[in-house]
């Protein structure tokens, strides 16, 4: 029996939602927001700042694809959702029926009450809207400062400093993101950052934001007293779940939508999934609140199993993620803690640029993988995902490190570096077993 | 930056354009400036101080420019600013420079005579290293070859954080410093039929008409005939066999002058190129019809040849001439660079090459190279496709977590530097799993499947 499946947020959990819904079944699809009318990578917003890209570059399918493959779009404003006619109420008055609902409303910037967070000039980055204010007010901007040591906190670094403005970044922990990164790889990216002139404040944080009589930003204050003169304030520290409108709706919340592992909600045939929903008991090693374009994609790919028939609970594999700070690329496989203690241990080697740098986290009693660091060089998701399930000891990972080589050809190899520094803390004597050269080209 | 209130001793902002830069700037301009003086006549009694100046301060200010520009900076894809700029994103600058290069060509190939002056400049060089006085081809590949030379330089200090670009940058430069220029000069220099070991027939389609073979094997000495054994060898031998196991890139973006041009003085309009599937499907019709044009010319040509004229009249010359003209100057030419700053840089390479059609076919069926994918990384941000002159929509391969096996790719690579996650890679492997057509994202125990 065909459904009509309404889909809320049109961000990369909601579409994979649709997308998979329709590539399993012949339900009707639709799919709100209030953003913007076609789904974009949230991702690449930076881009666009940055003038690599422009806004239809970021456009995953081109316009065709909605229509072609039966999902309706709506772009309004939904203002409440009545669970028990089951209609979505939008902000012109208007309304529209459902029999299944799914809430993929994503997040928000986070400010916590700062004096003078609303004068002009100070703003987050997470929506389109966003950037369109970002352009706007950093027009004539010589200086900016911006608060938080995360993702968006860099890449909006990396936005203003293309564009030659002046950055101060305030960062309330020791060493930048070491929240995440062990201290060995937040060095290294507080290296970079000065590399890149942006002016960084460790254990830095903010107060006040005064503003000039036309209330536009004309300083902040910091946590020591500080006054620092700027135009624009950034305030990264970081998102949480957008539950404005489920929250008046009867449906239940906490931080984000509540849900249980197969992204129901306590109201029948309402879901959430992605950066909004709040796991009640969250998935093994996970966070009950998952807010990475990675998982988004995996919340709507096991959602739309469960719509179309197949209850299927989230069942993540390895974690993974992967970033990049200014020219410094990151990917990560497996848990790797910033604080490393027993029973967990890690081998950590660094290149001299200081720039390229690869950690092995493993179990200290039996040597089995637990997750890797890498930064400036590229490594095969597949391999490592394989690794892991496989419980491969430290050894054999470090003799084998070339078969997970995934940079461009002509590239220095770093393995035999890596593997020397290993054997030498170790007392060892392990060597490279597999082979990545022009010769294996014309062998394998 | 005036005004600049960072309080960092250690950190003081460098401006965008600094004095050094400014300095290559001015010297470039004055070289242009006495090359166009020099186009009207004045300095026609002294070429050598003329030619010397013009381009030793054009040539010698672009660098100072780009060397200072790049080096000043930290090793890393710096895209900035290219689709605000005007000249890279189809503003009014970007049309005007279009104007001017397709007007150049017109001027080269149908009204030399206006760039007489130009040409005598040319001269003391054509001289030197051709014994004979210059002409307008004489004149267009000494342009062109600067225009690799020293864009290149600027594309590897630009794309110095990947060796691959560095080695496929200089290996572009040296094929058209030495095979499409010095050594074809030296040869006429020595008496020697004019020669191109770096292209072959399509591509330089009379390298096996009729007329050519008879002309090359006339040729008093082995040279001549070593040149046939050459074309024949390269097109039908060396290139199916490179092309199985490097993909068409060994020539397309790491031999051929096009290639070289457009990966050189065409790098900033990369971009450009329409990634739409409708362009696409224009795309496969026009490519392979100019194929199969210059397979049934060349096949005429030589069946005419055999019966001497006798079956086929005039027939295959009239192919010829209306393939040389349309294909050959209007096509690869007028259109295929002049509409750089509008189409982006591959237009001819996608659109009309055969040589490309030949070995994308090749490339698309028995061939070990594929870009593939890295697990479930990408984030769909679209740079990948952006940086794709030949206007494949890379990304959504990459978002599916597919291989990437187009026809048309010429493994210039820029995909996989450009890409913020490491998901993209150019690779040569065994032929079972090259195409994955069902592929799935890791990460996701529950789900698998899904394009």
């Amino acid at each position: 029996m065909s459904k009509h499946i309404v889909i809320i947020g049109n961000g990369i959990s909601g579409i994979t939602c649709a997308r998979h819904v329709r590539k399993l079944s012949k339900h009707s699809i639709t799919v709100i927001s209030s953003e913007s009318e076609h789904f974009f990578s949230r991702t690449a917003l930076m881009y666009i700042y940055m003038g690599y890209l422009k806004f239809e570059h970021t456009k995953p399918y081109e316009d065709y694809f909605w229509k072609k493959n039966k999902i309706d779009l709506i772009k309004k404003f939904v203002k409440q959702v009545d669970t028990k006619n089951k209609l979505v109420l939008f902000s012109d008055g208007s309304s529209i029926g459902y029999d299944t609902l799914v809430l993929a409303t994503g997040s928000k910037s986070n400010k916590f009450g700062w004096p003078g967070q609303d004068f002009k000039g100070v703003q987050g980055l997470y929506h389109l809207q966003d950037l369109e204010n970002m352009e706007e007010n950093t027009k004539g901007v010589s200086s900016a400062v911006i608060i938080g040591g995360g993702l968006i906190g860099i890449e909006m670094s990396e936005m203003l400093r293309s564009r030659k403005i002046g950055v101060i970044f305030l960062v309330r922990e020791k060493n930048f993101w070491d929240n995440i990164l062990p201290v060995e790889e937040a060095k290294m990216i507080n290296r970079h950052l000065g590399e890149h002139h942006v002016d960084l404040r460790l254990e830095a944080e903010l107060k006040e934001i005064k503003a000039d009589s036309a209330r536009r930003v004309s300083s902040v204050i910091t946590n020591k007293g500080e006054e620092i003169p700027c135009q624009f304030v950034g305030l990264t520290v970081g998102v949480s779940p957008n539950i404005d409108f489920p929250k008046d709706s009867g449906i239940e919340t906490q931080r984000g939508i509540l849900v249980n592992e197969f992204f129901e909600t306590n109201v029948t045939d309402v879901y959430a999934i992605g950066d909004c929903a709040e796991f009640r008991v969250p998935p093994a090693g996970r966070k009950s609140i998952e807010q990475v374009w990675y998982t988004g994609r995996m919340h709507g790919e096991t959602l739309a199993k469960t719509i179309c028939g197949e209850r299927s609970a989230y069942s993540p594999g390895h974690w993974f993620n992967s970033a990049k700070f200014f020219d410094i690329e990151y990917q990560t496989y497996g848990n790797v803690p910033n604080v490393i203690t027993t029973p967990l241990s890690s081998f950590y080697w660094e290149h001299s640029s200081g720039k390229i740098c690869f950690r092995l986290v493993y179990d200290f009693q039996s040597k089995n993988l637990i997750g890797i660091n890498v930064f400036g060089i590229r490594m095969r998701h597949e391999v490592f995902d394989r690794w892991l399930s496989e419980g491969r000891k430290i050894d054999y990972v470090l003799e084998h490190l070339p078969e997970a080589n995934f940079d461009p050809e002509f590239y220095r190899k770093y393995e035999p570096e890596i593997i020397a520094q290993y054997n030498m803390e170790s007392n060892k004597n392990l060597k490279l077993k597999a082979r990545k050269g022009l010769l294996a080209t014309f062998f394998k | 930056m005036e005004n600049n209130p960072s309080i960092s001793i250690s950190n003081p902002l460098p401006p965008e354009t600094d004095t050094i830069q400014k300095i290559g700037l001015i010297l470039f301009s004055i070289g242009i400036l006495l090359f166009i003086i020099a186009g009207i006549g004045v300095g026609s009694e002294k070429p050598i101080l003329f030619f010397s100046l013009s381009i030793g301060l054009s040539v010698g200010g672009a660098l100072i420019y780009f060397i200072k520009k790049y080096l000043k900076e930290p090793a890393g894809v710096k895209n900035n600013r290219v689709w605000q700029n005007s000249l890279t994103s189809r503003g009014i600058f970007g049309f005007i420079f279009g104007i001017i290069i397709t007007g150049f060509y017109v001027v080269l190939y149908w009204f030399p005579s206006v760039l007489d002056n130009l040409i005598r400049l040319m001269d003391p060089l054509s001289n030197l290293i051709r014994g004979k006085d210059a002409d307008q081809w004489f004149l267009y590949g000494t342009l062109y070859t600067l225009a690799i030379v020293v864009m290149g330089i600027k594309a590897i200090l630009k794309y110095r954080h990947s060796n691959y670009q560095i080695v496929r940058t200089s290996s572009i430069m040296f094929f058209q410093l030495g095979f499409a220029y010095l050594i074809p000069a030296v040869l006429q220099l020595f008496n020697h039929p004019e020669f191109y070991f770096s292209y072959f027939w399509p591509l330089k389609y009379e390298y096996l008409f009729p007329s050519t073979v008879n002309y090359l094997s006339e040729q008093p000495g082995a040279l001549g005939v070593f040149m046939i054994f050459w074309g024949g060898v390269m097109t039908f031998i060396a290139t199916p066999i490179l092309t199985y196991f490097f993909g068409k890139r060994w020539y397309c973006s790491w031999v051929c002058g096009c290639g070289g041009l457009a990966n050189t003085a065409g790098d900033p309009f990369r971009q450009l190129s329409d990634k739409s599937l409708k362009a696409w499907k224009i795309e496969r019709w026009m490519i392979h019809s100019v194929l199969v044009f210059i397979v049934v010319t060349t096949s005429l040509l030589w069946i005419n040849s055999y019966y001497q004229g006798a079956v086929l009249g005039n027939i295959s010359g009239g192919f010829a001439k209306t393939y040389g003209f349309l294909i050959g100057a209007i096509f690869s030419g007028v259109i295929g660079v002049g509409f750089y700053p509008i189409m982006g840089t591959r237009v001819w390479c996608r659109f009309g090459c055969p040589m490309a059609a030949y070995l994308g076919i090749l490339q698309k069926y028995i061939s070990k190279f594929r870009i593939t994918t890295n697990g479930g990384q990408c984030i769909s941000c679209g740079n990948c496709s952006n940086a794709c002159e030949m206007g494949i929509d890379v990304q959504a391969y990459a978002q599916k977590g597919q291989n990437i096996i187009r026809a048309s790719c010429v493994g210039c690579g820029m995909c996989a530097t450009v890409c913020p996650r490491g998901v993209l890679n150019l690779e040569n492997g065994p032929l079972k799993g090259r195409i994955n057509d069902n592929p799935i994202l890791i990460g996701n125990k529950e789900a698998k499947l899904i394009l």
